[in-house]
């Protein structure tokens, strides 16, 4: 889902760009409140995991792969201001370092990846998950189905800037100048990677890890409400 | 705390050294296909992928690294991946805990 330089007119990483900024700005002010010597640590650690877990690339059938994100995982455990920041942080080292995903794309992909996903799969995990118990079985039944929803959700937002290049970026001749794909191949495409595989190693990779700190070590799955409350006796 | 900051820690070494598992997936993921595939794919490079596709030449590009073949490469690059991802989060908090004290 790391989009490459030169998919997506230079307009289109504008606007995304535009999009993406003022978000990672409200993220880093929610964040930098109640951040202490705990957060910074684990705000390391998941943003790591996320670095790799995005290195561990899946067949999909018809020749492609996809891969887990991590980023609804992270808004479970931290919160969801801090997935925010914690993955837009590893695509920013996979674009620097590593050319996985474009510069010019940047905003894209963090838009994608580390804004539209994780809020989305956080909504829909507490939306389900509720006020149920931390040990409960409906926490990771929520943890599943939301980061499944969260990385098709941004596998469509990826698609469409995908799609939308040849529509209203093309030469006099409607020659594409950038992604040659339009809706009608970028849609079915991406939705089938993520919806077939790449969701199922998410749901698969975020309920693991949540079934595993339910077991040894909840205090790490409490640490969203023991930080807020930490934050009330700062105040 | 401290002992789950190194659990995790753990976790996360073991995961570095399964990362080369990811290199069996063949093919890239769709839309990520370098731009000289298309010539193949669709019989030419559209112009503007073209001019932006090497707009950013990055030193370790796609998990390579010069002087070490594909496995080890990536687990180097999984290592340098961690080292600098923490280097930008601590200085994003000793920024954060200054600008409050301050």
């Amino acid at each position: 889902m790391h989009i490459p330089d030169g998919y997506l007119s230079p307009q289109t990483c504008a606007i995304a760009y535009g999009a993406s900024i003022p978000i990672l700005v409200i993220a880093a002010k929610k964040v930098s409140k109640k951040l202490d010597s705990k957060t910074v640590p684990l705000l390391g650690i998941f943003s790591a995991f996320s670095f790799i877990i995005m290195m561990f690339n899946v067949p999909v059938p018809g020749g492609t792969t996809a891969h887990a994100i991590g980023g609804t995982l992270m808004a479970i455990i931290l919160g969801p201001w801090e997935a925010v920041l914690g993955v837009s942080v590893a695509l920013f080292i996979q674009a620097v370092f590593f050319g996985d995903g474009g510069i010019l794309a940047y905003g894209a992909n963090v838009l994608n990846m580390a804004i539209v996903l994780p809020l989305t799969g956080y909504f829909v995990y507490k939306v389900i998950a509720g006020n149920a118990d931390i040990h409960s079985k409906r926490q990771w039944i929520a943890a599943a189905i939301g980061s499944y929803i969260g990385i098709n959700i941004a596998a469509l937002s990826a698609a469409i800037e995908f799609g939308i290049q040849p529509l209203f970026f093309h030469t006099a001749n409607g020659t594409p100048l950038y992604c040659p794909y339009g809706l009608s191949q970028a849609i079915p495409a991406m939705m089938f990677a993520h919806l077939t595989v790449g969701g199922f190693v998410e749901a698969i990779v975020t309920a693991g890890v949540v079934i595993f700190m339910q077991k040894s070590m909840p205090e790490i799955l409490t640490f969203q409400t023991k930080g807020a409350s930490h934050e009330e006796e700062f105040i | 705390m401290k002992k789950n900051l190194y659990k995790l820690t753990a976790f996360l070494a073991i995961l570095v050294i399964l990362t080369p598992l990811g290199l069996l997936a063949e093919g890239n993921a769709w839309g990520e296909w370098g731009y000289k595939d298309f010539k193949e794919m669709i019989g030419y490079i559209p112009s503007g992928l073209k001019r932006f596709a090497e707009f950013w030449s990055a030193p370790f590009s796609d998990y390579t690294i010069h002087g070490l073949g594909n496995i080890f490469g990536y687990i180097a690059s999984a290592i340098i991946g961690i080292i600098l991802i923490f280097a930008v989060i601590y200085l994003f908090g000793r920024f954060v805990s200054k600008s409050k004290n301050t």
